[in-house]
């Protein structure tokens, strides 16, 4: 047990070690970050001015389709996942995963489950068209053949997640270190014990509604379809039952990585501790009951549209106290702003702008304004964005140290920073501006007034996405050389991880360290 | 939380790599498949997968007898096991919620009541009732419609009674294997979790009696409509759960009977098989009544 | 390209140089939502204003202390830390003092709701149907009933379109139709909107009327326009392909105007059926039947009739339109049985309008058929039916 990596790309291939598995989530999330990017590209390049330049409407939208479900579920899922397979065991003091060759299993059917799904943009007839919410019967009855292997490919990325979380469950609940009480659990592991139970819950609602789809397309079923009985607006339903959990599942480990980071830098405990805790439950309990304002315009009675609007709206109480709390462990603290901490700094900012354009679509007659415009697609940029990315990008620098044994470039950082900080607003913000001016999204091509922001917004895009190049290579160099990190990294950082040298040693807390 | 300093964590393994070639050639084939092409892919993927699973748990059973699995590891084992049932639970409420939906919401639109009664006039002439005999499609088009409803429907006082009565049956009788594992009585164990399975193959005929019954007889299919759309999703994703935990107690009976495995503090195996089947059978109670009862 | 960066320095400087200016130039060049022209709209404009002041005042507040910390509590400027993590008084606060704002908010936004949802008494019915992508507008009661089709020449917006100048000299590029769905000012007119194939939304933002057309359901709005004008809008919902060349275009005019295009329309209507007794020459058909592919089959078939491989087939060469008559009739009347794109358009074109069509793929793109089909052939096509 104590000794280290094999050699070669068995070590890859047959690892049972969460930190190897970590790494292996982490780079595959960025590549298909990448990946996601460069669709994302392609729809800025056409959408740079109007006209249909590069790409026929077909393709664009298959790129839409393809660059939302790659990001969702390519690059911010299996990001967290990776976070939590690096830091959760060393955060709680347990030796590995509860199950860890179920883990090496999660990861590796990720990279088949994305194999089959890029490979659909060769098939005939394309790619799967139909937005990532991909509602029928667009997507059933009109959807072009390669929705079959769509399909599969949700079912396992599905499978992937169900078995992450419940592996994150089990070490959570069963691996803590002597004295690691809940209450005392780094935020981090909080939030990921409830994303986990988010996870278990409706990933297998996503089976369930992808599984209606390939009954209707290939079985004869009628549950999409009023001449059987059935109702288009059923998918929705069961859709966003998903859905809306799922956009949560993007943000509450970001909550848990910024109260980690803010604390260090500020010099500072975390402001309220507890209530951090019962507000990610509250939200967790809350994203069950607030689907449907996905789906105000598709005539639900008006009570359901009333339940649906407040309930939404409430979310804002539990979120507030977290914006609010961070905001008050910077205050009278001691700061400095180290690349991971102007990340968070940003994240706080952005996401408030983010989430107050959320509450703004949550007004149910305002979104009969808002709804599938631009100004949907600058929310929840700003809330993915600034907010997952960031966090993510955050953790990394902040744990790189940890991780390689480095000191990351810190100027590099900085310049990486300002580049994406000032790129994603050009891009992001003036979404605001074409979509409450009337420009409905999915559109490859768009009515002249509607053109000096797009321009704009093209360049951000392109501006941000060569910043991430900054950011790959910051990574490469770290890992390759630099200034040696102490084991403590950060000046009074706080957690377990910080107590073990860096690099982290491939096995760590064989024997349990006891929490006092 | 943790007590013991010795957490057994194993050292590279090649299952997991090989589990997911044949998951991936599993679901590459079975698109194929449906897609209108070979199955081979498919057959191949899940003979892979079976195989290595088979592996898998064989490796899992091999480490608990040499005693590497501490209490605490065992505990995983629960937790994992538990929430995997959880995660099957909530698969279920998304086909529960389907019909409830329908029900409540969409056909009595569809028939012209409530806020989307309006509705009826795309489908004059259509009625909302459940069990849906005629569907909008066939109220408008008559014979000419592409999606009739079902001739009839099952009478759930027969069959699905006797089902009721066999998997609850089953129930009692997984219980009473565990009591008599737990005061290490090996035979009745043996035949408490034989009779078990019996219940769970018997119901299993039944059911495809009944399935035969509504095909041929009845009319009633997956594709007549949302009544047999809902009927057979729900029905037939429980009958693939009933055989899934039917081969896993035979696993277990198989492991007991021939292997002499599980001691009377130490059966994880058997629990978890049976947590399953009470799992599939509550959510049979849930079929018997709200597919069943309250859909005649 | 180079004019649209000149006008974005424009907007960079004005927004740096003149505050009072600035305001008119966020007017001109469209930043927020319109007022519209309903009560409707007008509501829900000051519903968006007010969430939106509201979360600048929480956003000035919070980024102020924020902002003040890191100005004041720097370590570089010798801040110590304090130590203190916890005040049951301040979470309290700033729990209950949100909680209010938001039930302060959801007192308009309910009222406005309601008076959206309240689609009684109303004084006219029209019937709206997405299809893949066009809108039919059927007035009922008044059998008046029309599709609605993008007009903006191909030229200007199809990938290899020539027409780049047209394109950037026309002011209502993508948001002009062939035919605008008329209504008069003053009236409450409800609309029962729904869908033929997947799902659209119907969406007028000066009207705040956006509502999802879901095939084999029926969703209703209203509104009551008091200015007559043109008001344009766009398919709101992810429909296929052509999902952003779907507009919508509003003809509000008065009530004496709107009495006399009804009649206009009637009129038309049974000149059309007139026609239908009509023989008409080949190159006739042919013309007409150009202009009909252009606007109802060339979306899929493209303008070239080269289709578009694995999604629409060609018609060039096609087996069916250079084969037997009756299944080219039988694809185009009734639709395709397998795949459901191809809709039936037996209801949807005249018989004038299909015979041409049919007439023109059958000799068009290379197809040397020779045949003509007349009007007549296809009314007793449908009637053997
Ligand atoms: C990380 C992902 C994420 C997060 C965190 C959120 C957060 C929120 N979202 Fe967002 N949302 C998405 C991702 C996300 N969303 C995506 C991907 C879509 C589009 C899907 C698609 O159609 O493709 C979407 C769409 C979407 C819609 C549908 C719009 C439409 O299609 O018409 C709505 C409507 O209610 C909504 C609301 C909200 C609300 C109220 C929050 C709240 O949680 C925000 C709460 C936060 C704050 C309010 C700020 C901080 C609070 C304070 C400082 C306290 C005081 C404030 C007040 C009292 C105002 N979102
Ligand atoms: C976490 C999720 C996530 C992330 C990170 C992003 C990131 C980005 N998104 Fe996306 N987006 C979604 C989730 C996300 N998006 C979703 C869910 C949708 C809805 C889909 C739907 O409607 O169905 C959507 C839709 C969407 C649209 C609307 C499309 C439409 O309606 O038709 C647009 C348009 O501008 C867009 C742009 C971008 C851009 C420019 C980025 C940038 O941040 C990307 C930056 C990254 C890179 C550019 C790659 C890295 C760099 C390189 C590879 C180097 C090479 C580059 C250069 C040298 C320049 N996204
Ligand atoms: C929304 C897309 C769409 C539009 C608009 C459309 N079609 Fe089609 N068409 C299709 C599709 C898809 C098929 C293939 C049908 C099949 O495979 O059964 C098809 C097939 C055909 C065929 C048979 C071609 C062959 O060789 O199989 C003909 C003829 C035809 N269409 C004529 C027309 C005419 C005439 C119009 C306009 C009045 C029209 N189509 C408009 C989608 C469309
Ligand atoms: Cu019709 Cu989009
Ligand atoms: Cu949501």
């Amino acid at each position: 047990m104590a000794h280290g990596p094999q050699p070669g790309f068995k070590r890859w291939l047959y690892t049972t070690n969460h930190k190897d598995i970590g790494t292996m989530y982490l780079w595959f999330s960025f590549a298909m970050f990448f990946l996601g990017g460069i669709m994302a590209l392609v729809i800025r390049a056409e959408l740079f001015q109007p006209g249909l330049q590069i790409v026929e409407p077909e393709f664009f939208n298959q790129m839409t389709t393809m660059h939302g479900l790659i990001m969702v579920f390519g690059a911010v899922m299996p990001a967290f996942v990776g976070l939590a397979n690096w830091m959760v065991p060393m955060m709680i003091g347990a030796p590995d995963m509860a199950l860890p060759r179920m883990n090496n299993w999660s990861f590796w059917i990720l990279p088949f489950a994305f194999a089959m799904l890029v490979s659909t943009l060769f098939m005939e007839g394309g790619a799967p068209n139909f937005g990532w919410t991909f509602y029928a019967p667009l997507s059933t009855e009109y959807a072009p053949p390669s929705v079959t292997f769509f399909i599969f490919a949700v079912h396992i990325m599905g499978a992937s997640s169900i078995m992450g979380a419940i592996n994150i469950v089990a070490t959570i609940l069963n691996m803590r270190a002597p004295g690691m009480t809940l209450m005392k659990m780094p935020l981090f592991v909080w939030t990921w014990l409830i994303t986990a139970y988010l996870l278990i819950a409706v990933m297998p609602v996503l089976a369930g509604v992808v599984t209606m789809m390939l009954m209707d397309i290939h079985f004869g079923t009628s549950f999409f379809s009023a001449a059987g009985g059935g109702d288009p607006v059923l998918f929705q339903h069961v859709f966003w039952f998903f859905g809306h959990p799922e956009v949560y599942i993007m943000i509450l480990p970001a909550f848990g990585i910024v109260s980690a980071i803010i604390p260090t830098f500020a010099r500072k405990p975390l402001f309220g501790y507890s209530s951090m805790v019962y507000a990610t439950s509250s939200i967790a309990f809350l994203s069950f009951i607030v689907w449907a304002h996905h789906m105000f315009t598709v005539g639900m009675p008006i009570a359901g549209e009333l339940f649906f609007m407040y309930a939404t709206m409430l979310i804002a109480v539990p979120t507030g106290v977290k914006v609010f709390n961070w905001v008050t462990t910077m205050f009278r603290g001691s700061m400095t702003f180290e690349t991971p901490m102007l990340f968070s700094i940003a994240f706080v900012i952005l996401f408030t702008i983010g989430g107050f354009s959320g509450l703004m679509l949550a007004i149910a007659p305002a979104d009969f304004q808002y709804h599938d415009t631009y100004f949907v697609v600058a929310h929840f940029h700003y809330v993915l964005v600034p907010g997952a990315i960031f966090s993510i990008t955050a953790g990394v620098y902040y744990w790189l140290p940890k991780w390689t044994g480095n000191m990351y470039n810190e100027t590099m950082g900085k310049v990486h920073f300002w580049l994406s900080f000032i790129g994603l607003n050009v891009t992001f913000f003036p979404m605001h501006f074409v979509g409450l001016a009337g420009m409905p999204r999915r559109i490859p091509d768009y009515a002249l007034q509607f053109a000096d922001f797009n321009l704009i917004a093209s360049c951000g895009a392109f501006l941000f996405g060569a910043s991430q190049l900054v950011f790959l290579f910051n990574i490469l160099r770290t890992i390759n050389g630099g200034k040696k990190a102490t084991a403590e990294v950060w000046e009074d950082a706080d957690g377990l991880e910080w107590t073990v040298p860096s690099p982290a040693p491939y096995h760590t807390f064989a024997t349990p360290p006891v929490v006092k | 939380m943790a007590s013991e300093s010795s957490y057994y964590v194993p050292e590279q393994s090649r299952l997991p790599i090989f589990a997911t070639v044949g998951l991936g050639l599993t679901a590459y084939g079975a698109a194929n498949w449906v897609n209108g092409n070979s199955s081979y892919l498919f057959m191949l993927g899940s003979i892979v997968l079976a195989g290595v699973l088979w592996a898998w748990f064989g490796q899992v059973i091999k480490e608990n007898m040499a005693g590497l699995n501490s209490d605490q590891l065992k505990k995983s084992y629960v937790w994992g096991m538990g929430w995997f049932i959880f995660s099957e639970v909530m698969f279920f409420a998304a086909f529960f919620g389907a019909l409830f939906y329908i029900r409540t919401f969409a056909l009595p639109w569809l028939g012209g009541e409530g806020d989307k009664g309006s509705t009826n006039m795309l489908w004059q002439g259509f009625e909302a009732t459940w069990p849906l005999m005629t569907t909008p499609d066939a109220a408008v088009n008559g014979d000419a419609a592409k999606i009739a409803g079902p001739n009839a429907i099952i009478d759930p006082w027969h069959l699905p009674l006797i089902n009721t009565i066999l998997l609850l049956a089953s129930s009692v009788t997984v219980h009473f294997a565990h009591v008599f594992l737990k005061k290490d009585n090996r035979k009745a164990f043996n035949w408490w979790l034989f009779a078990t399975i019996a219940l769970g193959v018997a119901f299993l005929f039944f059911q495809v009696e009944e399935y035969l019954e509504a095909y041929q007889e009845l009319g009633l299919t997956l594709e007549s409509g949302i009544y047999g759309t809902t009927f057979f999703m729900l029905t037939g994703f429980h009958g693939a759960h009933v055989t899934l935990g039917t081969i896993m107690l035979l696993v277990m009976w198989c492991r007991s009977v021939f292997a002499g495995h599980f001691k009377k503090d130490d059966h994880f195996g058997f629990e978890a098989a049976s947590w399953y089947w009470h799992f599939v059978d509550v959510v049979w109670v849930g079929l018997f009544i709200f597919v069943y009862v309250l859909g005649s | 390209m180079l004019s649209g960066i000149k006008r974005v320095f424009a907007l960079l400087t004005t927004f740096v140089l003149a505050g009072p200016a600035a305001a008119d130039e966020v007017e001109r060049w469209g930043v927020n939502m319109t007022k519209g022209v309903t009560t409707v709209s007008s509501d829900i404009y000051d519903l968006h204003m007010l969430i939106f002041w509201i979360c600048v005042g929480i956003g000035v507040l919070v980024f102020g202390v924020m902002f003040y910390s890191m100005w004041a509590h720097r370590k570089s400027r010798g801040a110590k830390a304090a130590n203190f993590h916890e005040s049951t008084a301040l979470e309290f606060a700033w729990t209950i003092v949100p909680t209010i704002i938001l039930v302060l908010m959801a007192i308009p936004a309910t009222a406005t709701l309601y008076d959206i949802y309240d689609t009684e008494e109303a004084e006219l019915d029209i019937m709206i149907t997405g299809y893949q992508w066009k809108w039919k507008y059927d007035y009922i009661g008044e059998d008046v009933k029309f599709f609605s089709n993008l007009s903006t020449p191909r030229a200007q917006y199809e990938l290899d379109g020539s027409d780049v100048e047209g394109r950037m000299a026309n002011p209502h590029y993508l948001l002009e139709v062939d035919e605008p769905v008329v209504i008069p000012v003053n009236k409450k007119v409800r609309f029962l909107i729904t869908a033929n194939d997947v799902i659209h939304a119907w969406w007028v933002p000066e009207l705040a009327v956006k509502k999802d057309a879901i095939p084999g359901f029926v969703n209703e709005a209203w509104t009551k326009v008091s200015e007559p004008g043109i008001y344009r809008g766009q398919c709101a919902e992810l429909c296929g392909k052509d999902h952003g060349f779907m507009p919508v275009v509003v003809k509000a005019v008065s009530e004496a105007d709107y009495a006399a295009w009804i009649e206009e329309r009637r009129m038309a209507a049974v000149k059309l059926r007139e026609l239908t007794e009509k023989t008409f020459g080949f190159d006739e058909l042919f013309a007409q039947g150009e202009s009909v592919y252009n606007t109802a089959c060339a979306a899929c078939h493209q303008a070239n009739g080269q289709g578009v491989p694995g999604a629409f087939p060609a018609i060039a060469g096609s087996k069916v339109a250079t084969g037997p008559l009756d299944s080219h009739l039988s694809m185009v009347v009734d639709g395709s049985a397998t795949n459901p794109a191809m809709q039936a358009f037996g209801g949807q074109l005249s018989e004038v309008d299909l015979a041409a069509v049919i007439t023109f793929q059958r000799n068009a793109f290379g197809n040397n058929m020779g045949d003509t089909v007349q009007p007549i052939d296809i009314l007793n096509f449908k009637k053997k039916q």
